[in-house]
C-alpha cells in the first residue's frame, strides 16, 4: 500500500493556532465513532459467519480467529514467522538504504553519475519487483537470498528517487547564505545539503520501507519459503485454514502500521515536522 | 569599516535571443561605514549588482574592490541580508542560524552561543532564541537574518530588500531597528530597494539607477539628521527630489509613491 | 535574485544551438549508452560460462525467443489479457474509489463510516489479500481482476477524500452567494476543484494496481498473463522465455510511465498551476 498512507489526513484549512485544540476533540470523536463502525462491522461478519451460509473453513468466527491467533503467538510460532520476515525484509532495507542514499546524492551532485543511471533507472522502475521473483528463483534458489533481494530491488529505488530530487531542490538560498558564511564545501554538504534534502529522505526513507513490506509478504508468498508471514498465509490456503490467515494478516497489518506511525512518524516528528518543512509527499 | 569601489561594472544575462546587457559601466565608491542605498525600477539591475558584489555572480567587466581587494567569489568580509523569509535554515533554531557563521570560522561552541545570544539581543529576540523560524512572524524572521549576517563580523552588510515582503508597520519597525543596529555596529551597507520613502529613511547616499541597460542615473546624498522624521517638510523634499530622477511626475506634497 | 536565477538557467541553454541534430545524437548516444555498458556486462557474464547457459542466457537468445514468441502471438496474447485484467481491475477501483472517496469527503457519516474501514484495510500489503480473495472467490481471472481493484482502490478513496476536503471554503462560500444549488455546486465547484487530487489517486492507483497484477497472476493460476508466463517458464528453466516476459512487463510499465502518468501529472500540475497531493 505504499502510496495510500503518505497522502492520507488531509490537514488542510486548519488554522496554525487553533490546531490543538479542534484536533484533540476531533480525535476523541471520531476515535468514538471509528469503534462504533468497527463492532457493527464484526458483528456483521460474525452473523454471517455464524448463519452457515458459507463454509466455516472459508469464514470462521470471530472467537476462532481470535483463538488461533492467541495459539500461535504463545506457542511461539507467530513470533518465529514474524522474526523472519522482519529479518529478511530489515536486510534489504537497510542494503537499499545503503545503496540508494548514497546513489541519490552522487547522481543529484554530478551530471555524469546521474547521466549514466537515469536511464538505466527509468528504464528498471516501471518492472514491478515481483516480475523478477520467478527469475531470482532459478538463480538464487528459495531460500533468504532471494527474498532479501527482492526487498532490495523494491525498496532501492524509492530511497534513491527521493534523495535525488531531495538535493536537487535544496533552495539556492540556503547554499548561497551558508557559503557568504564562509561554509567549504564539507560544511555545505553535512549542514545544509543534507537536512535541507531531509524532507525527501525521510519520505524516502518510508516508502522504501513500505515498498520493502509489500515486496517481502509478496515474494514469501511466491517464492514459498519455509518460513515467513507471507509463507503462512499462502499455505494456510492450501489447508484451508483460514483462521489462520486471518491470524497472519493482522500480523502483517500490525507490524506494518507499527513502523509507518511509529517508527517513521515519530522520525518525522523529531525532524521536518520540528523544524516546519513537512510537505505534502508526492506519490 | 572598509571602503568599496565599484569600477566600471558591466553584466551580461544569456537570453535564447542573445547577450543582453543588464547593467552596463556602472562606476561609484561607497565610504567607509557608509549606509548606501540603491534605488531603481524593476529590471534595472540593482538585485543582480548586489550579487555580484556579494560574489555570487561574476562582473562581464569591471571590478569590484573591497579595501582595495578585488572580490573574487563570496567571503567573510560581506554579510547577506536577502528578501526571502526562506534564508533561514529550518532544521536550526533562531540561535542555531545565528551562529552558523561563527561555527564555520570555528569558534568553539559556549563562545559562539555568548556572540549569537548578543546579537539576537541587538535585534531584540533574546526570547526567540530557541524557537524555529517557522514559528516566527516575518519580521522575526527577517531580523534573525541580520543577526546571522552580523554575527561573524563582516565589515560589510549587503542587503537585498530586506523588508519589502512585509507589511507597512512591520517594516516601519523594521527600518527603526535597522537604523539602531547601524549606529550601534558602523557596518557599511550596502541596501537595495525600490522603496523612495526607506532609502531616503535609511541612506546616507542614495544611487539611484535607470533601466535597460541599468545605469547610474544619480548619485545623491542625503543629509538630513538622524533620526529622520518621514513626516517633516525637508524628508518629503528628499522623496521629491529622488521621485523625479526615477522619472515620475511629482506634483502637490504627497509622501509616498 | 530572479535576476541571478535567469542567468543561471540560460547559461546553461546556449549549449543546444549549436546544431539541433548534433546534440540531439549526442543526448540519444547520452541515453544508450549505459544500456550498451550493462549489455556488455551480461554478455560477458553469459558466454563466460559462470553460470549455466539456461539460467543465463545471451542477450541474443533472448532476442530470439522475444521475437519467436510474438510472431506466433502467445506474447501478445498474454500481453492483451494481462491488460485486460489491468483495465478491469483499475476501472472498478476507479468508479468504486472516486465514489466512496467523494461520499467521504462530503458527508461526515460516510466519513464516520468508512474511514475506519479503510485505514485498517489499507496498511496490509495487498498482496496478502491474496490467498483470501482465492479461497472466497475461487482460483482465475474473476479472482484477480477483483482483488487488483480492491488493492489499488485505497490511494483512489485517499486522494479523492483529501482532494475534495482541500476544496476552498471561499470557493463555495462565493458559489453560494452566486446561487448555486448543490448540484451545480457539485459539478462546477467540488468536482473540478478536488480533481487534481483524484487525478493523483488515479495515477497513483494504476501503478499499485500495475505492481499488484503481475504477482497476482502468478499466484491465482490463471490461464493466460504475463505473471503466469514468467511464473510458468520457471518449471521448464526457460529463462530466455521468462526474460522476454519480463522485458514486456517492462514495456508495458514505461508506456503508462510515459503516456499515462506523465501526461496526467503535466495536465494537473501545469494547467492548473496547483500542485496535487
Amino acid at each position: 500500500m505504499s502510496d495510500t498512507i503518505i497522502t492520507s489526513a488531509p490537514k488542510t484549512g486548519a488554522s496554525k493556532n487553533n490546531v490543538s485544540m479542534s484536533d484533540q476533540s476531533k480525535g476523541r470523536r471520531s476515535l468514538w465513532r471509528a469503534g462504533v463502525v468497527l463492532i457493527i462491522a464484526a458483528c456483521c461478519y460474525e452473523a454471517v459467519a455464524r448463519s452457515g451460509y458459507f463454509a466455516p473453513a472459508l469464514m470462521p468466527k470471530l472467537s476462532l480467529v481470535a483463538q488461533t491467533f492467541v495459539a500461535m503467538l504463545l506457542d511461539g510460532t507467530m513470533i518465529e514467522h514474524s522474526v523472519f520476515t522482519l529479518y529478511r525484509v530489515m536486510f534489504g532495507f537497510l542494503l537499499a538504504v545503503l545503496v540508494g542514499l548514497p546513489l541519490g546524492i552522487l547522481m543529484a551532485r554530478f551530471a555524469a553519475v546521474e547521466g549514466f543511471f537515469l536511464p538505466l533507472v527509468s528504464a528498471l522502475m516501471p518492472i514491478p519487483s515481483f516480475a523478477l521473483v520467478p527469475l531470482f528463483m532459478l538463480w538464487f534458489g528459495i531460500g533468504n537470498l532471494t527474498t532479501i533481494l527482492i526487498v532490495f530491488y523494491a525498496a532501492t529505488f524509492p530511497m534513491m528517487f527521493n534523495t535525488w530530487s531531495g538535493v536537487r531542490s535544496v533552495n539556492p538560498l540556503w547554499l548561497r547564505a551558508a557559503g557568504a558564511m564562509g561554509a567549504d564545501e564539507n560544511a555545505l554538504f553535512w549542514k545544509v545539503i543534507i537536512p535541507g534534502a531531509s524532507p525527501f529522505i525521510i519520505t524516502g526513507l518510508r516508502q522504501a520501507f513500505l515498498r520493502a513490506w509489500i515486496a517481502v509478504v509478496g515474494a514469501e508468498m511466491i517464492a514459498a519459503s519455509d518460513w515467513g508471514l507471507g509463507w503462512v498465509i499462502f499455505d494456510a490456503k492450501e489447508f484451508l485454514n483460514t483462521d489462520v490467515m486471518l491470524a497472519a494478516l493482522v500480523v502483517i497489518g500490525g507490524i506494518g502500521f507499527v513502523f509507518e506511525k511509529m517508527v517513521f512518524g515519530s522520525l518525522e516528528k523529531a525532524t521536518i515536522q520540528r523544524w516546519g518543512m513537512s510537505r505534502v509527499a508526492k506519490g | 569599516m572598509v571602503p568599496i569601489a565599484i569600477d566600471n561594472v558591466t553584466l551580461e544575462y544569456d537570453t535564447p535571443a542573445g547577450k543582453v546587457t543588464g547593467v552596463k559601466d556602472v562606476s561609484f565608491d561607497i565610504g567607509a561605514s557608509e549606509f548606501i542605498c540603491i534605488v531603481g525600477p524593476s529590471g534595472c539591475g540593482k538585485s543582480t549588482l548586489l550579487n555580484v558584489i556579494a560574489g555570487f555572480l561574476p562582473p562581464a567587466a569591471g571590478e569590484i574592490r573591497i579595501d582595495g581587494k578585488a572580490v573574487k567569489g563570496h567571503g567573510m568580509d560581506r554579510g547577506v541580508v536577502f528578501q526571502d523569509f526562506a534564508q533561514l535554515f529550518p532544521w536550526r533554531t533562531a540561535l542555531g542560524n545565528v551562529s552558523f557563521g561563527l561555527e564555520m570560522k570555528g569558534i568553539p561552541k559556549a563562545e559562539r552561543d555568548k556572540i549569537a545570544r548578543e546579537q539576537l539581543r541587538l535585534v531584540k529576540l533574546e526570547k526567540f532564541v530557541d524557537s524555529f523560524p517557522h514559528h516566527l512572524s516575518g519580521g522575526m524572521q527577517q531580523r534573525v537574518a541580520i543577526a546571522r549576517a552580523l554575527a561573524y563580523n563582516p565589515s560589510v552588510l549587503l542587503m537585498d530588500e530586506p523588508f519589502a515582503a512585509l507589511d507597512a508597520m512591520t517594516r516601519d519597525d523594521m527600518q527603526l531597528l535597522l537604523a539602531d543596529v547601524w549606529r550601534a555596529t558602523r557596518k557599511t551597507v550596502i541596501y537595495v530597494t525600490h522603496n523612495v520613502a526607506e532609502a531616503v529613511y535609511l541612506a546616507d547616499r542614495v544611487i539611484v539607477m535607470s533601466a535597460h541597460p541599468g545605469t547610474v542615473q544619480a548619485d545623491i546624498r542625503i543629509d538630513l539628521p538622524r533620526p529622520r522624521d518621514p513626516l517633516s517638510l525637508e524628508f518629503v523634499d528628499c522623496q521629491k527630489q529622488l521621485m523625479r530622477h526615477l522619472g515620475h511626475k511629482v506634483s502637490g506634497n504627497g509622501a509616498g509613491h | 535574485m530572479q535576476d541571478a536565477a535567469t542567468t543561471i538557467s540560460a547559461r546553461e541553454a546556449p549549449g543546444h544551438s549549436p546544431g539541433r541534430a548534433a546534440s540531439r545524437l549526442r543526448s540519444i548516444w547520452r541515453n544508450v549508452f549505459p544500456f550498451i555498458v550493462v549489455g556488455v556486462l551480461w554478455e560477458i557474464v553469459a558466454i563466460s560460462g559462470i553460470f549455466p547457459a539456461r539460467l543465463f542466457p545471451t542477450i541474443e537468445t533472448v532476442a530470439r525467443t522475444f521475437f519467436a514468441l510474438t510472431a506466433n502471438g502467445i506474447l501478445p496474447h498474454h500481453a492483451i489479457e494481462t491488460l485486460i485484467r489491468l483495465l478491469s481491475g483499475f476501472a472498478l477501483a476507479g468508479v468504486f474509489g472516486v465514489t466512496i472517496g467523494i461520499l467521504m469527503g462530503r458527508s461526515r457519516l460516510a466519513e464516520d463510516i468508512f474511514l475506519p474501514l479503510v485505514s485498517i484495510c489499507a496498511p496490509i500489503p495487498g498482496l496478502a489479500y491474496t490467498p483470501l480473495f482465492l479461497l472466497w472467490f475461487g482460483l482465475g481471472s474473476f479472482s484477480s481482476i477483483l482483488l487488483v481493484g480492491f488493492v489499488s482502490a485505497f490511494p483512489v478513496i485517499f486522494n479523492s477524500w483529501t482532494g475534495v476536503k482541500a476544496v476552498k471554503e471561499i470557493w463555495v462560500r462565493s458559489a453560494h452567494s452566486m446561487g448555486a444549488d448543490d448540484r451545480r455546486m457539485f459539478t462546477h465547484v467540488i468536482l473540478p476543484g478536488a480533481l487534481p487530487y483524484i487525478l493523483t489517486g488515479l495515477r497513483l492507483g494504476l501503478a499499485q494496481a500495475w505492481r499488484v497484477l503481475v504477482a497476482v497472476e502468478m499466484l491465482a493460476a490463471v490461464p493466460w498473463g504475463l505473471g503466469w508466463l514468467i511464473f510458468g517458464a520457471r518449471k521448464f528453466l526457460n529463462t530466455d522465455a521468462m526474460l522476454a516476459g519480463i522485458v514486456v512487463i517492462a514495456l508495458i510499465g514505461l508506456l503508462l510511465e510515459k503516456l499515462v502518468f506523465q501526461k496526467i501529472e503535466n495536465y494537473t500540475v501545469v494547467r492548473w498551476g496547483m500542485v496535487a497531493a
